[in-house]
């Protein structure tokens, strides 16, 4: 039980920047992702944390201790890793129990600790066996049950999930929120799936290029990104960004996309967006849940675009189509029945209250 | 539709691609194995040679009959040998030898190979390959200048080094610590970065991590670098025959050659079942440790 707090974090590697200054407070029990793409400094980060990298600048505390010079043995973390680091020798029980017999627990202790944990994570019938008889998935258990059996001050995952296949990822996903809510440790949870990131985070911290771009809980980052990198990383399918005009005609706000696609401005964003009309350097952002097919309750929908569909993707409870404005791909999510194909022509309803602007020169949403 | 085609083209493909397969394994077999005997043949002949002379009086040695028969079969040599006091005095200096110097290298090299593999200090990089640049100078360039520093210890301290059998456990690891410290430098490398981590976030220290973790992680590879250790001190010719002069202090291989070759008479007989015995430690070691030693091998030589 601990919090952890960043301030201003630097990491260099000899003649690039991995991290550049972060600053983070991490709530006791609480659960953060950082997510990012690759190269982004997040797993760096982590190690930071954990104290396998040494810190170039700025200082890691834990409940308000600096621990920039505290070796990793001293931190009272414990660390899951993507290739799962068991010892291949030991047993699983063995491997769980290390930390504990490392540190001289009694024997009774560590075997009731160790019950316990296996316990939690279903795998009591695995403990005498060694990691090479093992699934992906049961190793990955055994690696957090190597965690839990510590009681560490906090968790840190790094990619736990990330060798694991699609439908195992899913299984181990809602294991890992299950045993948070068991154990409720402080945990920090490295990955660069947005899937993940969103399903298992009371706050998501998104990463780029060694800063932090937005931190926020996971509808935060969905309906208020701070800017385009947020917004195009966090949603899946990405949303669409589109160069755009505002227009203002005769006090109605309107934001143009092609020759022929004008839309107007809905008046709960017409205020804030006034001052930027007739400004070059825009971009229209809009998820392609918000450009459907739909007659959402009946009410009215002036904002509509005619589109040329290109390509579509049924995926059974909806289907993803793409179609060209200016040459750039846009995609929309309609329903099924919608009857679409390639080469028809859709008039596709745009829900511009989840529109977002971006400045193009700073990349920050409006 | 795609997996469609490639299934239609395939299967036709597969069936004409096995049978040309099959003869090319064939064919490989056939080769291989007529290599492996021609090898075999020439590689077994002498000690086959050794194990018929052994077998013989001096008497029928001399008669230069047939030498590839024995027609008077005897274990005189084995009996002599066996009950000489000197020739168990060799087997033990070189059974001490050995042992030890196994011992000793293991003892430096492993936390050598670890220290170079492991903690990134300065200038590790280099040492790794200073210490097997150190392998590469034969010994034929260093008994005599060993042997002047030898003299040069004895003038200014008064220790003797020279003619004592435990000098060997000083000069040995000279030839063993290299090559065994880097098999286990490739071998350590070969383990994953993680496992140490893992290691250190339980909050084990380096040694912890070296004895509970790499050691046994990395016990093919001990035992590969075990046997080659084990294998150059009881075959080391060279410097005891430099160092060591009388005859309670030579190892078996030197042993042999001084004590049974008396001027220019060769007790052929003995010679032979000397070191017909001589190689049937190593024998032995390899043909239990052989998996081992191969897996080391191997697993040494794609990450060294």
């Amino acid at each position: 039980m601990a919090q952890v707090s960043l301030r201003k974090l630097v990491k260099r590697f000899d003649d690039t920047e991995a991290v550049r200054g972060i600053d983070l407070d991490i709530a006791d029990k609480e659960f953060v992702v950082l997510v990012g793409p690759s190269g982004c400094g997040k797993t760096t980060t982590l190690r930071m944390i954990a104290g396998l990298e040494e810190i170039s600048a700025g200082e890691i505390a834990v409940d308000g201790e600096v621990v920039n010079d505290v070796p990793p043995k001293d931190r009272d973390m414990a660390m899951v890793f993507q290739n799962y680091a068991l010892y291949p020798h030991m047993t699983v029980y063995e491997n769980m129990s290390f930390g504990l017999r490392l540190k001289r627990y009694p024997k009774d202790e560590i075997a009731r600790r160790v019950q316990e944990a296996a316990r939690i994570l279903d795998i009591t019938e695995l403990l005498d066996r060694k990691p090479r008889q093992l699934s992906g998935g049961q190793r990955q258990r055994v690696a957090m049950g190597r965690a839990i059996v510590r009681n560490p001050k906090v968790f840190l995952f790094d990619e736990p999930l990330s060798n694991l296949d699609a439908k195992l990822r899913v299984q181990m996903r809602i294991e890992i929120k299950r045993v948070h809510q068991k154990v409720r440790t402080t945990t920090v949870y490295v990955t660069h799936d947005q899937v993940e990131a969103m399903t298992l985070a009371d706050r998501v911290v998104v990463m780029n290029r060694g800063r932090i771009e937005q931190i926020g809980t996971p509808n935060d980052l969905y309906h208020a990104p701070k800017t385009r990198f947020v917004a195009g990383f966090i949603g899946s399918p990405a949303m669409n960004f589109l160069p755009c005009r505002l227009e203002d005609a005769a006090g109605a706000l309107r934001v143009r996309l092609s020759d022929d696609i004008v839309l107007p401005v809905p008046p709960s964003h017409a205020g804030r967006y006034r001052s930027h009309a007739g400004r070059p350097g825009l971009t229209f952002g809009l998820r392609p849940e918000h450009l459907t097919d739909g007659k959402p309750n009946g009410a009215p929908q002036p904002a509509t675009i005619d589109a040329a569909i290109e390509v579509t993707e049924p995926l059974g409870m909806e289907t993803l189509v793409f179609f060209r404005v200016n040459g750039i791909d846009v995609c929309a999510r309609v329903s099924p029945d919608a009857g679409a194909r390639e080469g028809v022509r859709m008039r596709l309803a745009a829900s511009l209250d989840h529109m977002h602007l971006i400045d193009d020169a700073s990349g920050c949403v409006l | 539709m795609t997996a469609a085609a490639i299934t239609n083209a395939a299967t036709p493909a597969r069936k004409r691609g096995y049978g040309s397969m099959s003869r090319d394994r064939r064919w490989a077999l056939r080769w291989s194995y007529f290599f492996l005997t021609v090898f075999a043949i020439f590689f077994l002949m002498p000690p086959v040679y050794m194990l018929i002379t052994s077998l013989k009086t001096s008497a029928e040695i001399s008669a230069a009959t047939n030498p590839w028969w024995v027609y008077h079969p005897t274990l005189g040599n084995y009996v002599e040998l066996l009950t000489s006091r000197q020739y168990l005095t060799f087997f033990r200096n070189s059974a001490l030898v050995s042992v030890f110097v196994v011992a000793i290298t293991m003892l430096i090299s492993v936390p050598a190979a670890f220290a170079l593999s492991r903690m990134r200090f300065w200038g590790s990089t280099m040492l790794a390959t200073g210490i097997f640049l150190t392998y590469l100078i034969p010994e034929t360039l260093l008994f005599i200048p060993l042997f002047k520093m030898f003299a040069l210890v004895n003038e200014y301290t008064g220790i003797q080094l020279i003619n004592r059998w435990w000098v060997l456990l000083l000069l040995y690891p000279t030839l063993t610590v290299p090559f065994c410290t880097w098999i286990m430098i490739g071998y350590f490398a070969s383990i994953p970065k993680e496992l140490d981590e893992a290691a250190l976030m339980d909050a084990a220290n380096y040694r912890q991590i070296l004895t509970r973790v790499f050691i046994p992680v990395a016990l093919p590879g001990l035992i590969a670098a075990t046997i080659f250790a084990f294998t150059v001190s009881w075959a080391q010719f060279l410097y005891p025959l430099a160092f060591t002069t009388s005859a309670d202090q030579l190892v078996l291989p030197v042993g042999i050659v001084t004590t049974l070759i008396k001027g220019d008479v060769f007790n052929w007989g003995q010679i032979m079942t000397g070191a017909l015995l001589g190689a049937a430690p190593p024998l032995i070691i390899y043909a239990f440790l052989m998996d081992y030693y191969i897996a080391g091998l191997t697993a040494g030589a794609t990450k060294g």
